[in-house]
Formats: structure tokens, C-alpha cells, sequence
């Protein structure tokens, strides 16, 4: 026994000798090509920062400059007067988190149904989910305006959010469907034994489990309608009505771009979002690729 | 497990609100758009009566349109192929451990989750002519003598909007790659590395082919994607000078809401929805996504 210990222990230190080897050599490498990639991808963003940063007249210098000679950290709070940010984050909350709440509240119990029961159509609604999960709105975008006109929905929130809920169920029903499927049967069985209706075994039993996905599903819906451009760009015209993406690009084309509150802006609207992101982020893949890298 | 239904009218309920959701603001609009390609519209957008072909014709007399399309294909597949390529290691990488990976990936989500519009705003002021950061750079690093305007050549224009969108595609790409390579048992590497087997021979032997269905996967929706895509031309040239950096999906944006030919503008629309619709029914041979739905 005491011989067999020794020479394991021989063997873990050769073993751990090399992996330290390795971890001098490899892992460096490793490390800093790591972090040449993460510098290249935030590389625009942090230009995004330091151009937010800079007093008017350094933003447009001929040639501009690395850094700014004074940090302008006042645009941050400037911002709000000079360009009419809170109307458009009003907006986008509101067709947000409209959209988002509509989405989770159709696709919870269409994901839970399709999860735990089959019925006759069900291949067919799937796949009509998945080819819908396929088209972004910009493939239809000339149907949807067209419809939007005959509606008389122009101009309004209400059509951005019934648009954006529409496009957005998809996923959520994809991922929630993956979820409920992982709740074990026999919860619900208990359940139900105990007396329990179909309703409240969804609210009761199956709901507080299925949280992550939720979250999930919200989120994402979320960031999607937040992100949006093209219909909001189709669909509004006054900018009390315009969302973030639509009313920061829309002062480009103005005749002095002020790109340091320009950005602000866009940071303001970007940082928060992508915060939100990074915590779902390891459902994402999953729910867009419905389950196929197996 | 799943309980089969005695009665196929008990799914209504559950799933009807999500059949009717995208029924009426999915479907609807793609049958809307279908029947306006065949309608002659008048710019207010009233439809006049049938035309049969006529819009179709009058979006192929277009001397722009040949062009277009070219470029369309070039545009996609050249964005995809490149995506690809560059993802491959990139998700190595990501997958490889090393000092600080998590902060790496959460840097490497970000252009994911930053909405594409203001993610193209700050390339479009970086290449900006006059106090863009790219021409500081390259005259001080000696590469160009004097400024240049990076978007005003139509090519190179190209080259650049394709560069943003391959920026923009990368993490998703990557984290699909990544999401396959987990699913690689590490065993099956060491097996090889015991038998001797250099790095790049396992690679090209085990990683690659297991990595093939999420690399078909990643390739159709980035191919729906990238033909899809719309903010980065718009904000970058807005598809110009004339319509030298349009894509198809521009240039149906372009033809129906700058323009006012909606009935031109529905028939290029509508022949970007059969062609996606193509692209979707590969992602379905391809993804097996019945096993999903099983």
C-alpha cells in the first residue's frame, strides 16, 4: 500500500511538473493572444467612450486627437439637454417592455403545452415557430408597413410592440420549451395527486422551476425590441415616438453632428443592455440554434 | 413523457394566442407584401388593381439591379466565408483555459449585444474623413501621407461595410463553435495525444468533424443574417454613392420608401423572401431540428 501511495505520488509530481510546464508556456501564450482578441473587440467601443468625453470643438479637430485635452465627463449629464435622450429611453422602455411582458405571457403556456402534450398540428406549429424565428422583420418590412397603414397603427407604439412581440415569440417559446421538458414529470404528478388543477400546477409547481428560462426569455425578447431599427425607422415618424436606435441616427443627418452627445447617448443605451446579455449568455446559443450543435 | 391528448381542442387555450400572434403580424404581412408585388400602387400607396408581372418587370429594366445582385452574393457569402474562417480559432481560443477567459468572453459578447446601428455609428465615425481616428493613425504610423474618405469609393466602401458586418457576426458564430466544441469529450484528445498525434492532425481528425453540424448550423443563420442585414449599409453610405454599396435589402428599402415605387420595391422584397425561404429549408435539413421537437 505504502509503496503503491509513493509511487502514485511519484507520478502526480511528474504529472503536476509538466502541468506547470505547460502552464508557463502555453497558458501565456494563450493569455495574451485572449486578450489581444478582447482588446480588438472593445477597441470601438472604448473610441465610443473617449469621443463621449471630449468637449465639442476637440471632437471636431482636423487631425483628431488620441485622448482629450479636457475630459468632458459633464457630457454625460449634458447630454440629457442637448439632444432629447430621455424621450427616446422613455420610448424604448415602453415598447420594450411591452413587447417583452406580451411575449412571456403568450409564450409560457404555448411552450408549457407543447412540452408536456401532443396534439394533432403540433410539428406544424413548431416548425411555422421556427421559420419564424428565421425572418427578421426587415425581410417584411414593406407587409408590415402596408398592414401597419390599414390598421392605422402608424405612428404609434402599439405597432412596434405587437411587431416586435410577433417576431420575438419564437425564441422564447423555443427556449421555454427546452426548459419545461427538463422539469421532471413526476413534480407535476405529485402535484396533481395532491389535488392540484392544471393551472395551479402550472403557477404553483412548474413556473418557480422554469425561472431561469424566463429570465432568459425575457431578457433576450428585451434586448431584441431595444435593439431594433429598421421597423422603428419604417414605423415612426415624429421623435416623441422614435426608440434609441431611430432617434440617435436620425441626428446624423443633421447639419453639425454632435458626436460626443451622439455617443454618450449611444453608451447610455449600449452599457446596460449588454450587462444584461452577458448574464443569459449561456442560454443564447441554445435557443437560436433550437437545440441542433448536439 | 408526454400525455396524449383524448381531445385535440383542449391545445386551443394554450397555444391559439401565439398561433394568432404571429398568424397576424408574421404571415400576414409576408401574404401582404406577396399580393402588393403584384398590384400597381400608386405613391400614396393605394392599390390601383392587378398588374400581373408589370412591377416585376419594371424592377428588372432597372440598369442598377444587376449590380445589386452581384454585389448581394458577394456581400453575403464573402461576409459568412470570412466570419467563419475567423471564428474557428477564435472559439478554440475561447474554449482553451487561460488567465482571465471569463472577462475575455463577456468582452467578446459585446458587439452581440450593442445594438448593430450604433455599433455601425461609431465605425462610420471612425473612418470618418475629416476627424476620423483610423486616418490619424495610419498617417501617423506612416501607411497613407494625407487623410483619406475610406467610405467614398464605392469598393473599398464594400470592404469596410463587410468588415463591420464580419465584426458584428463573429461572437455569435463563435459562441455556437464554442457551444460544439463542449460537446467534444475531452478523452477522445487525450486518446489522440497519447497515440501520438500532433495538434493540427487531431484537429483536422476529431475536432473538425465533430465540429461540422454546429458549423452548418452557424453558416445558414449567419447566411439569413448577413442577407438580412440592414442598419450597417444604411448607416455606414446609405447604400451610395447611387446605389454602388446597396444590397438587395437596401435597395427594396430604398425603391419603396425614398423612392415611393412600393409595387417595384414589394417584387424585389418578395424575391428576398423566397430566397430566405431557401435558406430556411437548408437550416432544416441541416439543423435535424425534429429531434428537438420530438
Amino acid at each position: 500500500m505504502a509503496g503503491g501511495d509513493k509511487v502514485k505520488t511519484k507520478s502526480e509530481q511528474i504529472a503536476n511538473h509538466r502541468k506547470k510546464k505547460r502552464f508557463t508556456g502555453k497558458s501565456v501564450s494563450l493569455a495574451i493572444s485572449g486578450w489581444i482578441l478582447a482588446l480588438v473587440f472593445v477597441l470601438p467601443y472604448i473610441h465610443m467612450l473617449v469621443t463621449a468625453l471630449k468637449p465639442l470643438d476637440e471632437v471636431l479637430t482636423i487631425p483628431t486627437m488620441y485622448t482629450p485635452t479636457t475630459w468632458a465627463w459633464d457630457n454625460f449629464t449634458g447630454v440629457w439637454k442637448e439632444i432629447p435622450l430621455a424621450t427616446f429611453i422613455k420610448s424604448s422602455l415602453i415598447i420594450s417592455l411591452a413587447a417583452t411582458l406580451i411575449v412571456i405571457t403568450i409564450a409560457v403556456p404555448a411552450a408549457y403545452y407543447a412540452a408536456r402534450h401532443n396534439f394533432r398540428g403540433k410539428t406544424l406549429f413548431l416548425l411555422l415557430v421556427l421559420t419564424t424565428q428565421m425572418f427578421s422583420p426587415t425581410s417584411l418590412v414593406i407587409g408590415i408597413f402596408r398592414e401597419i397603414v390599414k390598421l392605422n397603427l402608424v405612428d404609434t407604439y402599439l405597432s412596434l410592440i405587437l411587431v416586435y412581440s410577433a417576431f420575438n415569440l419564437a425564441f422564447s417559446i423555443w427556449i421555454l420549451t427546452s426548459f419545461f421538458k427538463s422539469i421532471p414529470v413526476e413534480v407535476e404528478e405529485a402535484a396533481s395527486i395532491d389535488g392540484c388543477g392544471r393551472v395551479r400546477i402550472l403557477t404553483r409547481v412548474v413556473l418557480p422551476l422554469a425561472v431561469p428560462g424566463i429570465v432568459t426569455a425575457f431578457i433576450f425578447t428585451f434586448i431584441a425590441a431595444w435593439n431594433e431599427f429598421v421597423i422603428a425607422l419604417t414605423l415612426t415618424s415624429s421623435p416623441e415616438r422614435e426608440p434609441l436606435t431611430v432617434g440617435l441616427t436620425s441626428l446624423i443627418g443633421q447639419y453639425q453632428v454632435q458626436w460626443n452627445y451622439l455617443f454618450a447617448g449611444s453608451l447610455i443605451a449600449i452599457v446596460p443592455v449588454v450587462i444584461l446579455f452577458i448574464s443569459i449568455e449561456k442560454w443564447l446559443v441554445g435557443g437560436l440554434t433550437a437545440g441542433s450543435v448536439k | 413523457m408526454k400525455r396524449s391528448t383524448k381531445n385535440n381542442l383542449g391545445a386551443i387555450p394554450w397555444v391559439l394566442p401565439a398561433l394568432g400572434m404571429i398568424l397576424v403580424f408574421v404571415a400576414w404581412p409576408a401574404f401582404e407584401m406577396i399580393r402588393t408585388s403584384f398590384q400597381e400602387i400608386d405613391f400614396t400607396g393605394i392599390a390601383k388593381g392587378w398588374t400581373g408581372l408589370e412591377n416585376y418587370r419594371t424592377l428588372f429594366d432597372n440598369p442598377d439591379l444587376n449590380p445589386v445582385l452581384i454585389r448581394t452574393l458577394f456581400w453575403v457569402f464573402g461576409v459568412v466565408l470570412v466570419t467563419i474562417l475567423v471564428s474557428l480559432p477564435v472559439a478554440q481560443l475561447l474554449n482553451a483555459k487561460f488567465f482571465g477567459r471569463t472577462v475575455v468572453r463577456w468582452i467578446v459578447i459585446i458587439p452581440w449585444a450593442a445594438s448593430v446601428v450604433m455599433t455601425s455609428t461609431i465605425f462610420k465615425w471612425i473612418l470618418d474623413p475629416y476627424s476620423g481616428i483610423l486616418n490619424r493613425i495610419f498617417v501617423d504610423l506612416g501607411l497613407i501621407n494625407e487623410p483619406r474618405d475610406w467610405l467614398g469609393n464605392p469598393p473599398e466602401a464594400m470592404l469596410w461595410l463587410m468588415a463591420v458586418a464580419v465584426f458584428v457576426s463573429i461572437p455569435f458564430t463563435a459562441f455556437v463553435l464554442l457551444a460544439g466544441l463542449a460537446t467534444i469529450p475531452s478523452d477522445l484528445m487525450e486518446a489522440a495525444r497519447v497515440d501520438g498525434a500532433t495538434s493540427f492532425k487531431s484537429y483536422r481528425e476529431i475536432t473538425f468533424p465533430l465540429l461540422r453540424p454546429a458549423l452548418l448550423v452557424a453558416a445558414v443563420i449567419n447566411l439569413i443574417n448577413v442577407f438580412n442585414s440592414f442598419p450597417i449599409i444604411w448607416v455606414m453610405t446609405m447604400g451610395g454613392p447611387g446605389y454602388m454599396t446597396d444590397t438587395t435589402t437596401t435597395l427594396a428599402y430604398k425603391i419603396s420608401f425614398r423612392d415611393q415605387n412600393i409595387g417595384a420595391s414589394a417584387s424585389m422584397a418578395t424575391i428576398n423572401f423566397v430566397i430566405i425561404l431557401i435558406f430556411i429549408l437548408l437550416f432544416l435539413r441541416v439543423s435535424k431540428w425534429r429531434e428537438v421537437t420530438k
